[in-house]
């Protein structure tokens, strides 16, 4: 019997008389103004949060903010003009490793803990996100939702590679717990939330 | 209504002023108490090590002990906990059960079946309330900390009755003292470190006494007070629900 | 570590400096207060506890239909899978994994099931070098030590040790000591591993039978720039992690940073689904005993567990008396209902380490009832002869005893009996009660012989 088989037949005989799947309540979120209370979140977990009406209003913030970048990438051919706009997917994801910048979209956003929902479609390669020195996401104000259920109802059974909730910096607490930004992933995220024209 | 009165073993033993007091204050309340002669132990220290099995005998002579009374009552969260969850009998099982639905724990006893507002009741100190785990988390006496739901608290609900009394505020509401049972004996460097710790919260708050429903928890935390020289007491909530200090 | 010292000999030893319990109960009694805070700002805080149980019953009771529907789902995806009846046979997999792609160098993000296989061990002796990533387990791996918690694995260590341990191994300036420096040296450090290793293995917190995904926590970041930078990505799961659909993440991530941390959610929560193009994606599914344990009525339910660590922080016991005082991958109360199963000679002492006090179980975001399980292991560790052979004669003694009102009223003139009977009770050094505890004072008088004085 392959270990497949003994694993499954043993699952089998042990596992307990079927119980019925629930269904998931529906779970109270806040009255509060969502944008407000994404915002409130992403501080309070040391993201940079910034209310836009234009790209060229958020590339303004992010030069200021970010003047040492020499290497920026972007998925947006808006910031041509300072960014690489056009990788190929098939570039090796080793050579981003000096990029300081990435300005990307995000899907979705979570007003409860401001994380945003990101899938390679979006992405110029997978490792993008994580390997840059400090990251920049754009999403829709219209596109917070209040829980993280609502943000999985609209993802639904949607294809993807890859995705990937990012929320805040990359951080650690493994040293006495003393809170770090910037363990191996970006050390800023600053996001821009970009009223629709 | 006839009561029961289930003396746990140690309290007989080592605090029988525990044990008098819960006697007075039921006949101050108008209830009429009988204590079995014949009483020994629940069977807790020997199920909590692991061997419920030998608790048999010690079960049905709770049972016979304990059948005819309209209610069961102890000052001890712990003992009546282990009668509420492990209490068997396969010569008496409907008495068995039916002890099982009728026991219950002085506090709330007071609280939900006498329904007591009123207490006459004087103890001008300061006293710090140890939430026994098994009174607390096991017959909910409390609102636990760990929890998101309402806050209540049957022996604050009670304490607060007692004339002169000022409860004072702990750091940890609701951390365990380290009793355990045997765990006191056989994890004696941890035992004693969290009833050290326990100790520690109530006297940085300048509690003159500590209380609380489980005499267990505080003959533990009594042991390490009185290694530290501490003039602070323990008092079982009996006792101070039945104090007349002027 | 000794293997042959039980939970209390090495809490103990754990308590040979109070200034030190001090600070880890302090700073894991901080983790809890932040679950606290964080809990208690949603208000429905008990119902996404009790769905996230029943979810995860729903589990248990359809595992071999999940197992079969997740394997197909994922093989559609791309992805790999092996099944792994073993520890060994994880590791053999692993191994030939690594063997065919020539790897002789792999990055680990955080896996407890690989230190329950102890893969690293098994790589090392096969030539196989592994650097573990999470900051937290890069130290104890370089103090070489397991982990002592499943979320914060080197929260036993003080800054000052990490200090000596990076000046020792990654070239600090002696003396270092701050958080920020320490954490940013480890930064370039691991960046130079990831960009260089060509396999990665991580763990897994959740894999959707629905979909074939599979979902990997992380708030550095080292899951993903491991798997995103290897050619071979390689995940390690419990054939336990399973949830039926895709929506039933947004139940246990509510739930899943809030119990380990207080944090919202972490950093990142990554879907692996389909490996990159030109690259392969491994999937091994492993039983290690998990079967047996799911056939254990009274104790099936800690297979719910989603390795949180919440027990672990608000456990009054495992504050203070650390991680490796259980002698066991998994530490604190999880740890103690889980090992039994494993090896119940070997985990004797764990359910014992405990006052069952029962806060893990109200803090436990799967409602696994924790406490319960330690009460009934210990019935199962003493009925299968695993308990120490004095104390049962000494429970005999006190059962008789007890049996017997003429006895027990025999036995005493107040307090007598129990200075008899009950080992706490003889006032000299070899008493574990009297070791830092005085006796209580016998009374003139038991309650039984004040009563018949008074009442009869």
């Amino acid at each position: 019997m392959s270990s497949r088989e003994q694993i499954l037949a043993s699952v089998a005989k042990n596992q307990p008389i079927p119980v019925a799947l629930p269904e998931i309540p529906i779970f109270s979120s806040e009255k509060s103004d969502l944008v407000e209370k994404f915002t409130t979140v992403a501080v309070g977990i040391g993201s940079k949060v910034f209310r836009v009406n234009s790209l060229k209003e958020a590339k303004q913030i992010l030069l200021k903010e970010h003047k040492a970048s020499k290497r920026i990438i972007s998925t947006f051919p808006q910031f041509s003009d300072v960014a690489e706009v056009s990788i190929v997917p098939s570039t090796d994801p080793h050579t981003m490793e000096d990029v300081d910048l990435a300005i990307l979209e995000a899907h979705l956003g979570v007003a409860e803990n401001s994380a945003l929902w990101v899938t390679e479609e979006l992405l110029p390669m997978r490792v993008t996100p994580f390997i840059c020195q400090h990251l920049a996401l754009v999403v829709s104000p219209k596109a917070i939702l209040p829980l993280m259920h609502h943000a999985y109802e609209q993802i639904g059974m949607k294809d993807y590679g890859f995705g990937v909730f990012i929320a805040g910096p990359s951080k650690t607490a493994d040293i006495e717990q003393s809170l770090v930004l910037g363990a191996h992933g970006p050390r800023t995220l600053t996001i821009f939330l970009l009223e629709e024209q | 209504m006839t009561v029961g009165l289930f003396i746990p073993c140690y309290v007989d033993q080592f605090y029988p002023n525990a044990a008098i007091a819960t006697l007075e204050l039921l006949e101050k309340l108008g209830v009429q108490v009988v204590y079995p002669l014949k009483q020994t132990c629940c069977g807790q220290p020997m199920a909590n090590s692991g061997y419920e099995h030998l608790t048999h005998e010690s079960n049905e002579l709770f049972v016979k002990n304990f059948k005819e009374f309209d209610y069961i009552v102890a000052p001890s969260g712990s003992c009546v906990l282990h009668i509420k969850d492990h209490l068997h009998s396969d010569k008496y099982p409907a008495e068995a059960n039916a002890i099982r639905g009728k026991i219950y724990e002085l506090i709330e006893f007071l609280t939900d079946v006498l329904k007591v507002d009123k207490l006459k009741a004087r103890f001008p100190h300061k006293v710090g309330l140890h939430q026994s785990c098994h009174g607390q988390r096991g017959l909910r006496l409390a609102q636990m900390t760990e929890l998101v739901a309402r806050d209540f608290s049957k022996p604050e609900q009670l304490l607060s009755m007692v004339d002169g009394l000022e409860l004072i505020e702990l750091t940890r509401k609701d951390e365990c003292c380290g009793f355990g049972g045997t765990f006191c004996v056989a994890e004696e460097a941890v035992s004693v470190k969290m009833g050290k710790d326990r100790v520690a919260d109530h006297l940085q708050h300048e509690a003159e006494y500590i209380t609380a429903a489980d005499m267990s928890c505080l003959m533990h935390m009594e042991g390490i007070l009185r290694r530290q020289k501490s003039n602070v007491k323990v008092m079982h909530i009996a006792e101070i629900l039945n104090a007349q200090e002027i | 570590m000794s293997e042959l010292k039980d939970h209390a000999a090495l809490a103990e030893n754990f308590n040979a400096d109070e200034l030190r319990v001090n600070w880890h109960d302090e700073t894991l009694w901080f983790i809890r207060q932040k679950r606290d805070r964080s809990a208690h700002a949603i208000p429905d805080w008990e119902l996404l506890r009790e769905t996230a149980s029943q979810i995860k019953h729903n589990v248990l009771s359809n595992l071999s239909e999940y197992l079969e529907q997740f394997e197909a789902n994922a093989k559609a995806n791309g992805v790999i899978v092996h099944w792994a009846v073993d520890a060994r046979e994880h590791n053999q997999i692993v191994h030939g994994i690594l063997k065919k792609h020539g790897v002789k160098e792999m990055v680990k993000s955080k896996s407890m099931l690989t230190e329950e296989c102890h893969l690293n061990d098994y790589l090392a002796e096969n030539g196989i070098e592994v650097i573990d990533s999470d900051l937290g387990e890069r130290i104890v791996q370089l103090a070489k030590e397991p982990p002592s918690h499943i979320v914060l694995p080197s929260i036993h260590k003080k800054k000052e040790e990490v200090g000596e341990l990076f000046h020792k191994h990654l070239g600090t300036a002696p003396g270092v000591s701050d958080p920020q420096v320490l954490t940013e040296t480890a930064r370039q450090h691991l960046r130079e591993k990831f960009l260089t290793r060509r396999a990665a293995l991580t763990g897994v917190n959740f894999a959707i039978a629905e979909t074939g995904e599979f979902v990997v926590c992380t708030n550095e970041g080292n899951a993903d720039m491991g798997a995103h930078l290897a050619d071979v990505h390689i995940a390690s799961m419990g054939i336990e992690k399973l949830i039926p659909q895709r929506k039933h993440l947004g139940v246990f991530l509510r739930l899943l940073a809030r119990s380990a941390t207080g944090q919202p959610i972490t950093t990142y929560s990554s879907h692996f689904k389909k490996p990159r193009k030109g690259h392969e994606m491994h999937l091994v599914l492993v039983d290690n005993g998990r079967s047996i344990h799911l056939g254990r009525e009274d104790f099936r339910n800690s297979l719910k567990c989603i390795r949180c660590g919440a027990c672990m922080n608000t456990c009054p016991v495992y504050r203070r008396s650390g991680g490796h005082s259980y002698h066991n991958a998994v530490a604190g109360p999880i740890g103690a209902i889980l090992a039994p199963n494993f090896d119940m000679k070997k985990a004797a002492d764990l359910p014992f380490a405990s006052t069952l006090c029962g806060s893990c179980s109200n803090v436990c975001p799967v409602k696994i009832d924790i406490h319960n399980q330690l009460y009934k292991w210990r019935q199962v560790i003493v009925q299968e002869g695993y308990a120490d052979s004095k104390k049962t004669l000494g429970m005999k003694a006190m059962t008789q005893t007890f049996a017997s009102p003429a006895t027990f009223r025999l036995a005493g003139k107040a307090g007598r009996w129990f200075m008899r009977n009950v080992p706490l009770a003889v006032s000299n050094k070899l008493n574990p009660w009297y070791k830092q505890r005085e006796m209580p004072v016998p009374p003139k008088e038991s309650f039984g012989e004040w009563y018949r004085k008074n009442r009869k």
